[in-house]
């Protein structure tokens, strides 16, 4: 009994750190199936995100206003606006210039534009990691009082609430808007896309914009969560979330949220019953793994190289 | 000017005010436990504004200022000139490298200390550069962690010095060869992946490298790292005040002068040149072997180059193990220099700086890359009050390299024959 409790313990961890990393992960996903270039930059426009919250809450906690609604929904706005801001930035900027060159040309303007968007908030903010303030405390706890117990935070059950509702709005949005076909019939072919009249720049942008509000659903969320951030902390976040889309198969939707779920639950399996210290070992050994074995990832499909 | 212009701009500046007024104009301050919000400075704001409006102006009139800048005069007077006859240009390469040498070798003894340990480290990235160079500017395979190759030669050299009490010289080759190892142990199996799975599977691998290193504490000391590595020494000269290995001597009393600080570090620069040249005629040569030829023939277009009979992976196996030789040996350099390692010194911001020197210095070029190797080594050096910016300003440079001048600052040149255009 104290062991299934203690296995549920981890897979409720598990599963609520994997779901911010599914939504991080679309943005990767999306930006591969469109363009076929791996966005370096998507986790530092997560972080940026998660700082935008904390500067919108602790404006809020000066002005006086304490009703927790509002500062969530205040603080979720401002991220989700100065993200895709930044989102649409970087690909106008360092992106988009570039597109079509070879491979290499693309991704290492990607790390450059990640160093530099770290640095930015690096001499903006400092380099300390700062405290996020637990804004939903309490939960529930299972078990016996005298042994272990199970416990579901409401932080957790908001994050699994909203990562729900991000990722049904982002469905129905690709299968029934007009910008999400669009986008479907672009990762198709861009040639032909263009060909019937699709402004291809424009769906190329609206991903891009689209990837940075999730980021920065989840940087409020893992800041939440966490409890504290800094400017490096969505390099780490950026290569797992990555690690995530390429466990489901680039290019795939679903195929992100079910590698983000599949690598929350490694991790914290990991850190339950190994050591904390190798979790990230195991989660590069995955990807290492997934990539040898079968590049295409879970759900993803074969890509057809064309001579 | 259309009104669609008008747009455009105003949408501009305003993504600009977004993207930059809120990380740069409040500032998130720790008082206690509390966090408060201040407000920037009015400079910063007023930065900020400018900036704004810079971009409005800009977008603007873009079609203008691309108009004035298509007219107006070649600001590089270099632009339309013929390019140099092969024969020559390859000699004065070689004649510039050679002067390169000499002057290096007799500088050190007239600088101050300072500068000389500079220079060590300018050395050993330029070996470092040189290896990463024939991995990404020649194969072109992206290595995102070859810090961990640099971590192998440095970690080799230390554990068997603690352990084994091996000195530097037998260490080198067996660091270098180790990292050579290492490099082909990981590359058989990833290099069948394509150009970016490649890239995020060896960051991967390096961050593992660091990581099993800061926890594997029994053995390499976890984050304290490992110190008392010792110096070099000259076919058993040491070059403390006293000697502290039985059987050697002291440089000092064998030659009989006095004893100064300044030798060692002299005497390890001298053996970063060494090496560095060493690093720097291998590649060279290899560079005209086949097996270089086949580097860049794969690189500029794998189906063709397979189609006429090169292996993919021996071809790209061989350049990975290359360059993660010369990094174990970068390594090896590196932990004698500092005489003290720990896993901070191989983070991957190591790695994307090695990058940032290949891709500056233009890929695939040796005198490019040695002379990006300095720049971007001594410029922080030169101007201390601006080194909170340094990776700032990389990061740009990485970009606006990019999009500007792929090749880099001094592209390597193919020997190559020019067909005459035929009437």
């Amino acid at each position: 009994m104290q062991d299934l409790l203690y296995f549920l313990q981890q897979l409720i961890n598990g599963l609520t750190i994997g779901s911010t990393y599914a939504l991080i992960a679309i943005g990767y996903t999306m930006v591969y199936g469109i363009i076929g270039m791996i966005n370096f930059a998507h986790g530092e426009i997560y972080m940026i995100g998660a700082y935008t919250a904390l500067i919108a809450i602790t404006g809020l906690a000066a002005l006086g206003i304490a009703w927790l609604p509002l500062i969530l929904i205040v603080a979720l706005v401002c991220a989700m606006i100065v993200s895709s801001s930044m989102g649409w930035a970087v690909e106008r900027v360092a992106y988009r210039p570039v597109r079509g060159r070879h491979r290499l040309i693309p991704l290492i303007s990607a790390i450059g534009m990640s160093i530099f968007l770290q640095n930015y908030v690096h001499l903006a903010q400092g380099s300390r990691n700062i405290g996020f303030p637990a804004l939903i405390e309490g939960g529930f706890r299972f078990g016996s009082e005298d042994s272990f117990q199970t416990s579901i935070s409401y932080m957790q059950i908001t994050i699994f609430a909203t990562t729900l509702i991000c990722m049904s709005l982002l469905s129905l949005f690709i299968s029934r808007s007009r910008i999400g076909r669009a986008c479907r019939a672009v990762s198709q072919d861009l040639g032909m896309a263009s060909l019937l009249g699709i402004d291809t720049n424009r769906i190329i942008s609206a991903t891009f914009v689209i990837g940075a509000a999730l980021a920065a659903v989840a940087g409020l969320l893992l800041g939440m969560y966490y409890g504290s951030i800094d400017p490096l902390f969505g390099f780490i976040a950026g290569l797992k979330a990555f690690t995530a889309a390429v466990l489901g198969g680039i290019g795939s939707i679903p195929g992100a949220m079910l590698g983000g779920l599949i690598l929350g639950v490694a991790e914290s399996m990991t850190s339950g019953y190994l050591s904390g210290e190798y979790k990230d070992v195991v989660s590069f050994g995955l990807l290492i793994l997934i990539l040898l074995f079968k590049p295409t990832g879970l759900l993803g499909k074969p890509e057809v190289e064309k001579i | 000017m259309a009104a669609h212009n008008l747009k455009h701009a105003l949408f501009c500046a305003i993504v600009t005010l977004i993207v930059a007024y809120p990380i740069l104009g409040f500032n998130l301050v720790s008082s206690g436990t509390d966090i408060i919000l201040e407000g920037a400075t009015t400079q910063t704001v007023i930065s900020v504004l400018l900036a704004a409006v810079v971009v409005f102006l800009f977008q603007l009139f873009r079609d203008n200022i691309m108009a004035l800048l298509g007219k107006a005069p070649a600001l590089n007077p270099l632009a339309n000139r013929q390019p140099m006859e092969q024969s020559k240009r390859l000699k004065l390469e070689s004649t510039i490298l050679t002067l390169i040498i000499i002057g290096a070798l007799f500088w050190p003894f007239f600088v101050s200390r300072g500068s000389v340990d500079l220079a060590t480290l300018v050395l050993i990235y330029i070996m470092l550069a040189l290896g990463l160079n024939v991995v990404v500017g020649l194969a072109g395979l992206l290595d995102l962690g070859y810090v961990a190759f640099y971590a192998v030669g440095a970690y080799t050299f230390a554990l068997l010095s603690q352990y084994y009490g091996v000195s530097f010289w037998f260490a080198l080759p067996i660091g270098a060869l180790l990292a050579a190892l290492f490099g082909l142990v990981l590359g058989f199996p990833v290099l069948r992946l394509r150009g970016d799975y490649l890239a995020i599977v060896t960051l991967g691998f390096g961050e593992i490298i660091r990581i099993l290193l800061n926890n594997m504490t029994s053995l390499t000391g976890g984050p304290n790292g490992i110190g008392g590595i010792p110096d070099p020494t000259l076919f058993g000269m040491e070059f403390g005040r006293r000697v502290k290995e039985e059987g050697n001597t002291s440089f000092h009393e064998t030659f009989g002068i006095a004893y100064s600080s300044e030798h060692k570090i002299i005497f390890l620069y001298l053996i970063a040149l060494v090496l560095a040249v060493f690093t720097a005629l291998v590649i060279r040569r290899l560079m005209r072997m086949p097996v270089g030829r086949a580097w860049e023939a794969l690189r500029e277009d794998e189906i063709a180059a397979r189609s006429l009979g090169l292996s993919r992976t021996s071809v790209k196996l061989s350049a990975f193990t290359i360059g993660a030789f010369f990094a174990g040996f970068a390594g090896t350099v590196f932990a004698s220099k500092q005489g003290f390692i720990s896993p901070e010194s191989f983070v991957f911001l190591e790695s994307a700086i090695v990058l940032a020197i290949v891709v500056l210095g233009g890929m695939g070029s040796q005198l490019g890359v040695i002379l990006a190797a300095i720049a971007v080594t001594i410029l922080p050096e030169l101007a201390r009050e601006f080194s909170e910016y340094r990776m700032l300003i990389f990061g740009a440079a990485m970009v606006l390299m990019m999009v500007w001048r792929p090749q880099g600052l001094m592209p390597m040149r193919r020997i190559h024959i020019e067909l005459e255009k035929q009437e």
